[in-house]
């Protein structure tokens, strides 16, 4: 269930308090966000849209931990993140946040194998261990076959798969997608989305994606509006 | 773990052309810098392997080189009766009283004048310095005017073929043979009998400038010394020949070096501006894939000990290319002014694997400089800015 009211007193796995995010240019003050209040289940699906500048991907990078909430608090699966910064926010990200970018953001220099690999050279694993997880993600997303291929060699929807098997391969508590159709043609876009969908029904993940594709968020469980930092309405975008 | 080692190696690839700038300009300052040292070592070598450590060289109390020295005949022939010096076989001490001249003499090289030392011995000299031999020709003969020229002296100078008359100091004087001294000093010089040199000069006949005897051990030095310390009749400084020529290789040595190091500091801070910058440039191209991994989680430190590693291995392959650039120079000769006695003294680059790898370290170090303010900004842009490419 996702809700927004902030009445919540469930055991949400993300649950959002009275958000503010204010950023200082010169003397100019822009409230990005303003008394956001969220709380998102596990195993939901939620898309965010709005229009540029509404505040959608700096609620995903607060919610992610790579930026801080000028007040409010953030809590997720009982970690009160708002409190931790520096190294310690650096680790609670490496545990629980799997990052799917527009861009794809993988290291070019790497091959689809070792891009997937990074997030498991933070923890204990042995070589062997994680080999074993970087061919399941890659299994996961399809790309079994293209794991020594470099980024510029993979098609923009097959980097976006490495991508998303760099996300889930160290089993994350929730992913954050920022426009991860952004960049595609629709062919690829479908085939990301269907993955995302099937990480959702077949492994249970959390997922929160910003998208101003309709054809996306009709994937997700729910879709959350935003307009000037505040949440103006939730709904389930029907798919045409 | 950091990231991974094959990112930075893939990375510097990638960049080639930028690498190619900051190795050129590591390998330049390593180049330099070895130079600079395997110079000074080897005017310094050159000079101090002219002494023997049997041997001593006696100057007038006060003198700091030949040139300001006296001896006169009667110190010489009290020094020769004191215990401690070797005796020929015919019984007579190996003593070679000395005076040196500075002449000009055309160099082959540029057909210009330069100074030569000539120096007047005794005709036991090459008893006395046993590491010299005559390589062509003949010793000279004692009263003529005759000269034996130094290895490097003869390669040096024109005019000195065997049999060639040379003009110097008003009169000729025929060239009678060519010594090797071991690469020392000594091969730069020009020799003939000390008293002609005198009278040809217009000097006192009995007055010397050096006294150099060969003791009959290394171990005799100090009773030798003690004994002509403490004779009131003898007014002289008594040194090991190897430290007096250890001492007189100082200062130009030191002036080879610290020009040198001026040369190579204010070509290395260039270089660390140069590996900076490719630093820079390798941080700015890559923000966004910096601020991936610090959203993936690599802490600042994994980002820091990867760009600087990342600069380190430019500077280590700089440093590489640098010594491959100087080794060819390595026992190469060279000639520069003695300022102890105003002449040309010829020398050989002399490169040791310990100034290989104080250049390695050198190109190390401006690596490490070089990759590490870049280094500290990339980790401390915001994540969110960076992941935008801002």
């Amino acid at each position: 269930m996702v809700h927004v009211n902030g009445d919540n007193k469930s055991d949400s796995l993300i649950q959002v308090r009275s958000l503010f995010k204010t950023y200082t240019r010169g003397n100019e003050s822009i409230e990005v966000l303003k008394n956001l209040n969220l709380d998102i289940d596990r195993g939901e699906f939620v898309a965010f849209m709005g229009p540029s500048g509404s505040g959608k991907t700096t609620l995903l990078n607060l919610i992610g931990g790579l930026d801080l909430p000028t007040s409010g608090s953030i809590v997720v699966d009982n970690d009160e993140i708002t409190g931790i910064s520096g190294s310690k926010l650096t680790d609670w990200r490496a545990r629980h946040v799997g990052f799917i970018f527009q861009l794809y953001n993988l290291i070019p220099v790497l091959t689809a194998f070792q891009n997937v690999e990074l997030p498991l050279l933070l923890t204990g694993l042995s070589k062997a261990q994680r080999r074993d997880h970087v061919e399941a993600a890659l299994s996961i997303v399809g790309l079994e076959d293209r794991m020594h291929h470099f980024p510029r060699q993979l098609s923009g929807g097959q980097e976006q798969r490495t991508a998303i098997a760099r996300a889930i391969v160290s089993d994350p508590t929730f992913l954050l997608c920022d426009e991860p159709t952004g960049d595609l043609d629709r062919t690829s876009a479908n085939e990301i989305l269907e993955l995302l969908s099937r990480l959702v029904e077949d492994f249970n993940k959390t997922i929160l994606m910003v998208t101003h594709d309709p054809a996306a968020a009709c994937q997700a469980h729910i879709t959350l509006h935003l307009e000037k930092g505040v949440l103006i309405e939730s709904s389930k975008v029907v798919c045409e | 773990m950091a990231i991974p080692f094959q990112y930075n190696l893939r990375s510097v690839i990638e960049r080639w052309t930028s690498t190619i700038v900051a190795v050129v300009s590591i390998a330049g300052v390593v180049a330099v810098f070895i130079a600079v040292l395997a110079l000074a070592h080897g005017f310094q070598k050159t000079l101090v392997s002219s002494g023997s450590p049997q041997n001593v060289i006696m100057l007038r109390g006060g003198a700091t080189s030949e040139m300001e020295s006296a001896v006169s005949l009667d110190q010489i022939r009290i020094l020769q009766d004191i215990d401690g010096i070797e005796r020929s076989s015919q019984g007579l001490p190996l003593v070679s009283s000395e005076v040196v001249v500075v002449a000009a003499f055309p160099m082959k090289s540029t057909g210009t004048d330069a100074n030569a030392q000539v120096r007047g011995v005794s005709e036991d000299v090459l008893q006395v310095r046993d590491n010299i031999r005559i390589i062509e020709g003949r010793f000279l003969n004692p009263g003529l005017n005759e000269l034996v020229v130094g290895s490097r002296a003869s390669q040096l100078y024109s005019g000195f073929q065997l049999g060639n008359t040379v003009l110097f100091g008003g009169s000729s004087w025929v060239v009678a043979g060519v010594f090797d001294a071991g690469g020392s000093a000594f091969d730069s010089e020009i020799w003939c009998d000390a008293n002609n040199l005198n009278q040809t000069y217009k000097r006192p006949q009995n007055i010397f400038q050096s006294v150099t005897a060969r003791l009959t051990s290394e171990d005799a030095f100090e009773s030798f010394k003690n004994s002509v310390s403490t004779d009131p009749q003898l007014t002289l400084s008594v040194e090991r020949e190897i430290d007096f020529y250890a001492k007189q290789s100082e200062s130009v040595a030191i002036l080879i070096r610290v020009l040198g190091f001026l040369v190579a500091s204010v070509m290395a801070v260039g270089a660390i501006f140069g590996a900076i910058n490719t630093m820079y440039s390798a941080v700015s191209a890559r923000s966004v894939e910096i601020a991936t991994l610090r959203a993936l989680g690599f802490r600042t430190r994994h980002i820091i000990i990867s760009f600087v590693t990342e600069s380190i291995l430019i500077s280590l392959i700089g440093g590489v290319v640098g010594i491959l650039l100087v080794l060819p120079i390595n026992n190469s000769a060279a000639s520069t002014m003695n300022w102890q006695s105003f002449s040309q003294l010829s020398f050989s680059f002399m490169i040791t694997p310990e100034f290989m790898l104080e250049g390695m370290l050198f190109a190390v170090l401006m690596g490490f400089l070089g990759g590490l303010f870049p280094a500290v900004r990339a980790s401390r842009v915001p994540i969110v800015t960076a992941l935008r490419g801002l």
